[in-house]
């Protein structure tokens, strides 16, 4: 498994690497924790003549917990996302889905704009972001833009992102509620079967708000508007759960692969949702 | 020379022999990166090969172009079955009696097999190279079942084919169909039929136990270097069997066999799957003398998912009878075997379908028969015994399910209905149905004392209250309880039939003792992790009186170490591990000479003694083994040759026969088809122990891989005969997450023919682990109706499972 010939660069700056996308167009790609983009290399799935190293890059690698909002670098690993305490306290749910993607080793090099970037409907984070209404940034020869994650994923790696654009952070409203972020997989290491992030408050017995989005059920992520406003004005009771799982299961168009047939999915996608629903109702 | 602690205890501790959970001395260099292994091996000038591989699973080559990757900077050379045919080479015979294309001579029959091999100056420029060697394939009907193959008008192996459409036989005996391989059978055919036919009670069922892989962690490779000048060849590589390579690598290249070296060095785990001879080693040897360069040949994972030997793929029918209370009377097995499109399985010659034919398991049945019929389709060769003696976890996989099919027939608790069938204590050495003579046992003790470990009665208990709380809608998890009682047969085996390419399959030791009373032992064996350096050193050190610590075992250096078979179907403790005890008697024996004369006494006067030879009746008249040493060495001793060396050749009288008990329990989340395992104890009785922790990891590492090809290892083909489970991502490798806490525990029944009485342990776990795992699964199920369903029981199948008992609606 080794990749085609490619020209390595590692630009000190953003401009140096805005210069070098603007020269190669989509013949150039940038690399953050490369545990995505170099297996497709290797498998010669991914052909990148010139690749883009970030790591040099800087000013991409901090958290920042504001009064209504956090931002995000792109270069934050998803290890840094568990380790910090700060943005553990305000959005626990970052914690709680970093928690559940791969490996130490590969949440070591794994980064937040890489997961979001990447396209892939298999990562758990674009869904998350979904669910948490955040903002990418982006960074282009023009300047810089905000895309909200609900309209960022528009076909597996087919993204809002032009190939000249650097996604540099991520923007999320300060949650409120309960949380949970529950996923299904086969072992450490793989991809969701189904995964849920659900986001919940409460206004004394009943739902105030609720966002929900599932991952690897379709060729995007899935924010699923109506499973949400299923459970506005509940009581969360079982009328309500089955109408959001009703709801959610419109919306996603899951596929069959080696984790099971499309029937399976579906089943579990249902049954996750409604677990994740009960976890956040209950942090609410 | 007085250095030695003289209490008898200190003097036994001090020698870490058998019985000791001595430290393995493997683990310094393993634990630190410092290891060897082939892919660690450079050579001045090595080139490195790697193949074009076929995109598809059935399709005629109509043409090779090479020009262009010629073109690629650093690659020297593309070789095809064109280079190798005018050499005899672009095909080679297989383990099995057949033949296998090294590279694709006209057709390729399976994905990923191999069509060109591109030498280069690096890996990378290798890589460039296959990019652009041009093939043009045609394709051809695809058939992955083996069934249709039967059935099919699709000829796969024309190689087999008389122009007339004759059938020739196989290896095995007459064909049935152009895409047979052979039929092999074993018992009583018509006794049984009638048996059953007549019989109480019988059950019925078929099993798929699906394709799976080995998977070791190094893959396997080689490096073959040939040096012009004096004629030698040397190929180091992942060989379990060194100098059965070196053989075959003789007789196919005609290279005379004292100018072939093989070496294994350190190897990163086979079970199996580094036994076979791959197109990679024959390729590298061309490249080698072709270039006059070392070439290396290394598999990337895909590779050898893909592509070297697969393990199991028998679909099994059974037929078992019984009496009205429960004595089995009858059992009747027939397999589709699917051995891809070489026949390629590592099996003794004598034994195409292995040793299959212990599947009447731990229990008395007086009447058995079994047929086995090979079959050729588009899926990549091999059949080899994954972590198990040959075809042995096929075996007790097929009768574990059938004793728990037949329970379900009679209503019947299925601990109950093993206690009343096993072979009982009194009746060993006994000889089963279809043939094998089991050496000793003692089942019921084993499975008592593991029912009465875990409260057998307790769980039962617990699972009905279960089965209660979920039907009245208080649980959506089942419990289940996994039993397995096995019996493997190990220690392959006595030459009378067993060999392999007709070369026996005895093994070797060579000992010798160093003046300064130290000592190397040299083995046919080699180890793949499984600690021979500790383990050999210790039956040594017990039988010769030097402390294991003062011991070194090589392997693996067919230049230096004696002719021996290699290390698969746990033969190494039975058959090597004999070979050493034997070769340190030998030494004993002569040590004992040289005790008496230097003691001034007969020799029938002195008697061993841990470390020593002392004068019988005056213990404090002795001369430790460190002292004899030296002697060997130093004394002129009328009537005795110089040194003390000694070599044995051991041709084991009989096969061992491990066995086990295995409770698992289980939960399983009915929703989503998530199984969780909450306990597993395993009672295993290998006879003799040599050193307790490494049977305790052999024990934890097989129940990791039962666990694994229970839950969701496999190798899948689409109807393209695409793999599907090509990588790590969905090949199922469980991690310390997915690995529950094991419970170990013994009995210990000696092996009455083996010097030191011990019967192999390696593979035990996986035999047992298997149908164990896979039984809590049914279990879970059985009280809403479940006789059986197949494996891998990942998530889906299992949600399947429950959803096909309406336990969604
Ligand atoms: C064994 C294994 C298991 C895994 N399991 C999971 C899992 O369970 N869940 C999960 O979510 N992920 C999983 N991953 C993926 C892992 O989290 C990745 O690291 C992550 O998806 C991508 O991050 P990265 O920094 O490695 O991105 P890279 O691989 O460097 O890049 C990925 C893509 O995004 C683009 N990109 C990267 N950064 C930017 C940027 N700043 N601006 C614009 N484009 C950018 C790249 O050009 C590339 O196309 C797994 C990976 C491995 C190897």
């Amino acid at each position: 498994m080794i990749p085609a010939a490619f020209e390595y660069y590692r630009p000190q700056d953003m401009a140096g690497v805005l210069a070098i996308l603007e020269e190669h167009g989509d013949d150039a790609r940038v690399m953050a924790g490369g545990h995505s983009l170099i297996p497709m290399m290797k498998l010669r799935m991914a052909e990148v003549p010139h690749l883009i190293d970030l790591q040099d890059v800087g000013g991409m690698s901090g958290i920042e917990v504001g009064t209504d909002s956090i931002r995000i670098g792109a270069m934050v690993t998803q290890s840094d996302i568990i380790d910090d305490a700060s943005l553990a306290a305000a959005a626990p749910i970052l914690r709680e889905a970093a928690l559940q993607i791969a490996d130490p080793q590969v949440r070591y090099m794994g980064t937040v704009g890489g997961n979001v970037a990447n396209g892939d409907p298999g990562n758990d984070m674009p869904g998350l972001m979904q669910c948490l209404d955040a903002r990418f940034t982006l960074v282009g020869a023009d300047g810089e833009r905000d895309v909200p994650a609900r309209d960022f994923y528009e076909a597996a790696y087919m993204t809002a992102r032009e190939d000249e654009e650097v996604l540099t952070a991520v923007t999320i409203p300060l949650p409120k509620g309960g949380y949970a972020y529950e996923k299904q997989k086969r072992k450490i290491g793989d991809y969701a079967t189904a995964a849920a992030a659900v986001q919940i408050t409460k206004e004394g017995d009943v739902c105030a708000s609720a966002a929900i989005a599932m991952t690897n059920l379709s060729d995007t992520p899935v924010y699923s508007e109506a499973a949400g406003a299923a459970l506005v004005g509940t009581a969360l009771d079982d009328a309500a759960l089955t109408a959001a799982a009703a709801a959610m299961l419109n919306d996603i168009d899951p596929t069959e692969d080696n984790r099971g047939p499309i029937a399976f999915k579906k089943h579990v996608a249902g049954v996750i949702l409604r677990r994740a629903i009960l976890r956040a109702w209950s942090r609410a | 020379m007085k250095d030695e602690v003289e209490n008898r205890e200190d003097r036994v501790a001090n020698l870490k022999g058998m019985g000791c959970s001595r430290k393995r001395v493997e683990d310094a260099r393993f634990t630190q990166g410092k290891g060897n292994y082939v892919d660690d091996i450079k050579l001045d000038g090595m080139l490195f090969g790697d193949f074009v591989r076929s995109p598809y699973a059935h399709a005629r080559i109509k043409s090779v172009d090479t020009a262009a990757a010629l073109e690629v900077p650093g690659v020297l050379a593309v070789l095809t079955a064109a280079d190798l045919e005018p050499l005899g080479l672009h095909w080679m015979p297989t383990l099995a009696g057949d033949k296998q294309m090294v590279l694709a001579d006209g057709k390729v029959l399976f994905q990923g097999q191999e069509v060109a091999f591109v030498v280069a100056e690096d890996r990378y420029a290798a890589a460039d190279g296959i990019e652009l060697v041009e093939v043009e394939y045609e394709e051809l009907p695809v058939i992955v079942d083996p069934f249709e193959a039967l059935q099919s008008d699709v000829v796969l192996r024309e190689d087999l084919v008389g122009e007339d459409g004759s059938l020739p036989d196989g290896a095995h005996g007459p064909r049935k169909h152009h895409n047979h391989i052979f039929t092999w059978e074993a018992g009583d055919k018509e006794p049984t039929e009638e048996v059953i036919a007549n019989a109480e009670v019988v059950a019925d069922e078929s099993m798929y136990y699906h394709r799976t892989h080995p998977c070791p962690l190094e893959t396997c490779g080689c490096v073959a270097s040939m040096d012009k000048v004096n004629g030698k060849l040397t190929l180091w590589g992942t060989f379990q069997a060194p100098h059965a390579i070196r053989t075959v690598v003789s007789l196919i290249s005609g290279i005379e066999e004292h100018n072939i070296r093989v070496i294994s060095p350190d190897i990163g785990g086979g079970f199996g799957n580094k036994v076979g001879a791959y197109p990679g080693y024959v390729c590298s040897v061309v490249a080698s003398i072709v270039t006059g360069k070392p070439v290396k040949w290394i598999e990337d994972r895909m590779d050898n998912l893909m592509t070297t030997a697969f393990a199991r793929d028998y679909h099994m029918t059974g037929k078992i009878s019984a009496t009205k209370e429960g004595k089995i009377t009858a059992l009747q097995c027939h397999v589709t075997a699917d051995h891809g499109g070489f026949d390629a399985c590592a099996d003794p010659t004598k034994f195409p379908a292995g040793f299959m034919n212990i599947c009447t398991g731990s229990y008395d049945i007086p009447t058995a028969y079994l047929e086995v019929d090979g079959v050729y389709t588009n899926k990549a060769p091999g059949g080899v015994s994954y972590r198990c003696s040959f075809r042995v976890t096929e075996a007790v996989y097929f009768i574990e399910r059938m004793i728990e099919v037949l329970a379900i027939e009679l209503d019947m608790d299925a601990a109950e209905l093993r206690r009343i069938n096993f072979i009982k204590k009194e009746q060993f050495p006994y000889t089963a149905a279809l043939g094998w003579e089991y050496d000793s046992g003692d089942y019921h003790t084993a499975w008592d004392k593991a029912l009465t470990t875990v409260d057998y009665e307790g769980l039962r208990a617990e699972q009905a209250q279960r089965v209660e709380d979920f039907k009245a809608g208080k649980t959506r998890k089942l419990m289940g309880i996994g039993l397995s009682f096995f019996t493997e047969i190990v220690g392959a085996g006595p030459v009378k039939n067993c060999d392999i390419l007709g070369l026996g399959m005895f093994d070797s030791c060579e000992i010798r003792i160093h003046p300064t009373g130290s000592a190397i032992a040299r083995l046919g064996t080699i180890s793949q992790g499984q600690g021979h350096a500790t383990t050999f050193a210790q039956i040594l050190a017990s039988e010769i009186g030097l402390p294991a610590d003062s011991i070194t075992i090589e392997e693996g250096d067919t230049d230096t170490a004696p002719y021996g078979l290699g290390t698969y179907g746990s033969r190494s403790t039975p058959v090597a591990g004999a070979a050493t005890a034997m070769a340190g008697r030998k030494i004993r024996a002569k040590a004992q000479m040289i005790a008496a004369y230097l003691l001034e006494v007969h020799d029938n006067d002195v008697e061993f003694d841990v470390d020593r030879f002392v004068v019988k009746g005056a213990p404090e008249k002795f001369k430790t083994m460190k002292e004899i040493a030296f002697a060997a060495y130093n004394q002129a001793i009328p009537g005795i040759e110089p040194g003390l060396e000694a070599v044995s050749y051991y041709d084991p009288p009989n096969m061992t026969y491990p066995f086990g008990a295995y409770v698992c329990v289980m939960d399983i989340d009915v929703d989503t088809g998530v199984p969780e395992i909450r306990r597993f104890y395993a009672l295993d009785d290998c006879g003799t122990r040599i050193n307790p922790m490494i049977i305790e990891g052999q024990v934890h590492g097989g129940l990791t891989e039962a666990l694994a090809v229970a839950l969701g290892q496999e190798i899948a083909y689409d109807d393209m005969g695409n793999v599907k489970t090509g990588t790590l991502m969905d090949f199922f490798l469980p991690t310390a997450w997915e690995v529950p806490n094991y419970e170990t525990d013994f009995t210990v029944t000696p092996s009455p023919h083996h010097p030191i009485g011990a019967k192999g342990v390696g593979e035990s776990p996986h035999v047992g682990g298997v149908p164990c795992f896979s039984n809590a699964v049914q279990d879970a199920f059985r009280p809403f109706g479940n006789r059986h369903t197949n494996m891998p029981h990942d998530h889906w199948r299992i949600w399947r499972t429950a959803n096909e008992l309406g336990l969604h609606d």
